[in-house]
C-alpha cells in the first residue's frame, strides 16, 4: 500500500536513508576521531606496559622522569625488557622557510622498540645512519604538500640538522601533527636539554605474567605510574572527550539527524495515511480489523525502513571508502556497534512516527467511508 | 449470536430494523436525523432508499449494515442483533455477510484489480492465490477479466467501479449495500451500472439495498422506500405519484 505513491515512497526512503547516513557517518567519525587520542599507544605496538611519572596522563601529556627510572623498572620481577621512550615537541623550519610544530619520538637505540609496526617507505635500518629522522605519512602531506618525495630532505629541527630517510606507516594523532621518529640518543640532541628527558619506559612482560600484574608491581615498588596498553589508550580517548567540544558537536549532529528523520518520515507518513484514509475506512467497513491494518502498515513501514537503512549504511561505507586516501580518514573503520545504534534509531523513528500517524486511521469511523 | 424472533420480525427477513433513531451533536445542539424507523428488508429484492439530500439515507443504511451505531433501536441482520455483538464480532460479521460498494470505489492504489477484488477473501484468510482466482472469475463475469493485472489508476472510472462491484460480491455476501452508485455518472452509464448490478448482485438468497436520489433509475427497483427528514413516508413497489 505504501508503494502506491512513488513520491511518498521515495520521501520515506530518503528520510530514513538520510537519517541513517547522518547518524552512522557522524558517529563513525566521532569514534575514530576520539580514538586518535590513543594513537601514541597504537603506534608503539610492542609495549605491553607504559611506565611514566605519576603526574603524566596520556602519551601526549607527560612529565619527564630521571634516567634512573629505567634501571628501577628493569629490576622489577616479571619485566622481560624495558626501553626508554622520549616524546617531545619541537619546531622545524622547512626549506620554504615555514615553521611547523612537530612531535619528536625517540625510540630505543638498540631494538628500535617504540616504532610503528610498518614503514610506508624505506627500511628500519635507516635509523642507524647519522642525523636520521623518519617522518610519519600524515607529516609528509603536511610538510610536502607539493607531492615531492621527502626522502633525503634536510630539516632544521630545533637548529639541528636532520635528514628524512624514511616514512612510517602510522596512525595520525588527534591533531594530525607531524611526527618525526628517531633514535633515543639523537632525540636527546634534537630536544634541548633539561635534566630529565625520559618520558616513558616501555615494558614487555615475561611469559606467564599479565601486563596488569606487572604494572601493579612496578607501581608498588618504584612509586612510578604504570599502565597497560588498554589503560593508557583509554586515558588518551578520555582526555580528548573531556578536553574538547567534540562530543557535544557530534552529539548535536547525531541528534539533528534523528530529528530530521523524525520530521521527514513523520510528515510523509502522516500525509500518506491521510491521503489513503478513505481506503482505510473502506477496509474497516468491509471487515478488516484495526490490528490487521496495523500489521499491514507495520510490515510495509518495516520494509521501507530496512531499504532506507541499507541505503544509509552503504552510503556511510562508500563515504569512508571514498575518503580513505585522505590522511584525515586514515585507518577509519565502522565499529559494529554503530550500525546497530542507527538501526535502533530507525526503529524508533518509524515506531514513533508510525504510531502518531496511524492513530488517525484507527480512530476513523468505518461509517465515514460513505461521506 | 442467538437466533430469536423479535416481535414483528419475520424470520426470513434479511434486515429487521425496529425503532431506529440517530442523533448527531452539532455544536451545542443535538440534531435527530432519524426518527423511529421500522422496516424489514427482504432477500431476493432490489430495495431502493430514496429521498432528498440530507434526508438521512446514508445514516440509515450505515446503521442497517453495521458500521454506525443507532442512538436507539435494534437491528437484526439475518437474525443476529448486530449491535449486541462485541466490536470484533461485528467486524467479522460484516466481513462474512456484507458486501459494500462505495461511491468513490476506494480501491487500494498499489495493488492490481484482481487483488482489490479479492480483499474480502484475503481478509477472511483465504490464501492469496485462491482468492485472486475467485476474484478473476467474477471480473470475467463483469467483462473486465483482461484488466485483472492492472493497477486502479490504469483503469477507466467505469472499470474501477466494476472492480469495486466485484469486491462487494466476491465473498458471496447475503447483503449488499451501495450508496449513490450512479451519482457521478451520466445517464447512460448510470443505467448500465444499474442493469449490471441487477444482473450480478440480485439473487434469491441475497438482499440488495441501494441508496440513490437518481430518478432516472427508479424503474429498476423491486421496492422503493422514501425517506423525508428522517421518516419513512412511502414504501412500495413504485414511486408515489407526487415525486
Ligand atoms: N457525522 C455526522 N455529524 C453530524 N451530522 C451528520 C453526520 N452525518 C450526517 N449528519 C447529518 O444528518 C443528516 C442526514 O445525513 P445523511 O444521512 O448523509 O443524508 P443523505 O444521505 O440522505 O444525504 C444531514 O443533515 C447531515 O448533515
Ligand atoms: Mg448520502
Amino acid at each position: 500500500m505504501l508503494t502506491g505513491d512513488a513520491q511518498k515512497f521515495y520521501g520515506l526512503l530518503f528520510g530514513i536513508g538520510f537519517s541513517t547516513l547522518l547518524i552512522t557517518q557522524q558517529m563513525t567519525i566521532f569514534v575514530n576521531l576520539v580514538e586518535r587520542g590513543a594513537s601514541g599507544v597504537y603506534n608503539a605496538p610492542e609495549a605491553e606496559v607504559w611506565v611514566m611519572d605519576p603526574v603524566s596522563r596520556t602519551t601526549d601529556v607527560s612529565y619527564a622522569m630521571p634516567g634512573t627510572a629505567l634501571d628501577k623498572v628493569r629490576a622489577i620481577p616479571g619485566v622481560e625488557w624495558a626501553v626508554p621512550h622520549l616524546r617531545a615537541v619541537a619546531n622545524v623550519r622547512t626549506k620554504d622557510g615555514d615553521l611547523e610544530g612537530v612531535t619528536v619520538i625517540g625510540v630505543d637505540d638498540a631494538t628500535l622498540i617504540g616504532l610503528p609496526k610498518r614503514m610506508a617507505v624505506g627500511d628500519k635500518s635507516v635509523f642507524f645512519a647519522p642525523d636520521t629522522v623518519v617522518i610519519d605519512d600524515v607529516g609528509v602531506d603536511r610538510l610536502f604538500s607539493n607531492g615531492a618525495s621527502p626522502l633525503g630532505e634536510r630539516l632544521e629541527l630545533n637548529d639541528q640538522r636532520a635528514i628524512i630517510r624514511g616514512i612510517a606507516d602510522a596512525i595520525p594523532s588527534f591533531t594530525s601533527q607531524v611526527t618525526l621518529y628517531t633514535r633515543y640518543s639523537s632525540a636527546l640532541n634534537f630536544v634541548p636539554g633539561t635534566r630529565n628527558r625520559l618520558s616513558f619506559v616501555l615494558v614487555g612482560v615475561a611469559k606467564g605474567e599479565t601486563p596488569e600484574a606487572v604494572a601493579a608491581r612496578i607501581e608498588q615498588e618504584t612509586g612510578l605510574k604504570a599502565e597497560t596498553r588498554a589503560e593508557l589508550a583509554q586515558a588518551g580517548v578520555n582526555f580528548i572527550i573531556e578536553n574538547t567540544g567534540i562530543p557535544i558537536n557530534f552529539g548535536i549532529t547525531v541528534f539533528l539527524g534523528f530529528v530530521v528523520g523524525v520530521a521527514i518520515v513523520g510528515l510523509t507518513f502522516s500525509l500518506f495515511l491521510r491521503d489513503n484514509i478513505k481506503q482505510f475506512g473502506a477496509l474497516k467497513a468491509i471487515g478488516v480489523t484495526n490490528s490487521k491494518i496495523m500489521q499491514m502498515v507495520g510490515v510495509q513501514a518495516g520494509l521501507v525502513g530496512l531499504v532506507g537503512y541499507g541505503i544509509g549504511v552503504v552510503g556511510t561505507i562508500a563515504f569512508i571508502r571514498g575518503f580513505g586516501s585522505n590522511p584525515f580518514f586514515k585507518g577509519f573503520y565502522i565499529p559494529w556497534q554503530i550500525p546497530l545504534i542507527s538501526l535502533a534509531a530507525v526503529v524508533i523513528i518509524l515506531a514513533l512516527t508510525g504510531f502518531i500517524a496511524i492513530r488517525s486511521v484507527l480512530r476513523t469511523e468505518p461509517a465515514a467511508v460513505f461521506r | 449470536m442467538t437466533q430469536q424472533t423479535t416481535p414483528g420480525c419475520a424470520p426470513e427477513a434479511a434486515i429487521c430494523a425496529r425503532g431506529i433513531t440517530r442523533d448527531f451533536e452539532a455544536g451545542q445542539t443535538t440534531i435527530r436525523v432519524l426518527h423511529g424507523i421500522d422496516t424489514d428488508i427482504r432477500p431476493g429484492e432490489l430495495t431502493y432508499v430514496v429521498g432528498e439530500s440530507g434526508s438521512g439515507k446514508t445514516t440509515l443504511i450505515s446503521i442497517m449494515c453495521g458500521i454506525l451505531y443507532p442512538t436507539e433501536g435494534e437491528v437484526r441482520v439475518f437474525g443476529t442483533d448486530i449491535y449486541k455483538l462485541t466490536d470484533t464480532e461485528l467486524v467479522n460479521f460484516r466481513l462474512k455477510n456484507i458486501g459494500f460498494i462505495f461511491q468513490q470505489y476506494n480501491l487500494i492504489p498499489s495493488i492490481d484489480a484482481a487483488a482489490n477484488a479479492a480483499v474480502p477473501l484475503i481478509a477472511q484468510g483465504v490464501p492469496i492465490k485462491e482468492a485472486r482466482e475467485r476474484a478473476k472469475v467474477l471480473l470475467d463475469k463483469l467483462n473486465i477479466g483482461n484488466q485483472a493485472d492492472k493497477l486502479p489508476r490504469q483503469l477507466s472510472g467505469g472499470q474501477q467501479q466494476r472492480v469495486a462491484i466485484a469486491r462487494a460480491l466476491v465473498h458471496e455476501p447475503r447483503l449488499v449495500v451501495c450508496d449513490e452508485p450512479t451519482a457521478a455518472l451520466d445517464a447512460s452509464s448510470g443505467r448500465r451500472v444499474m442493469d449490471l448490478l441487477r444482473e450480478v448482485a440480485v439473487s434469491p438468497d441475497r438482499a440488495c439495498i441501494i441508496v440513490t436520489h437518481d430518478n432516472r433509475i427508479f424503474d429498476l427497483a423491486d421496492r422503493i422506500i422514501v425517506l423525508e427528514d428522517g421518516r419513512i413516508t412511502h414504501d412500495g413497489t413504485e414511486m408515489p405519484d407526487d415525486h
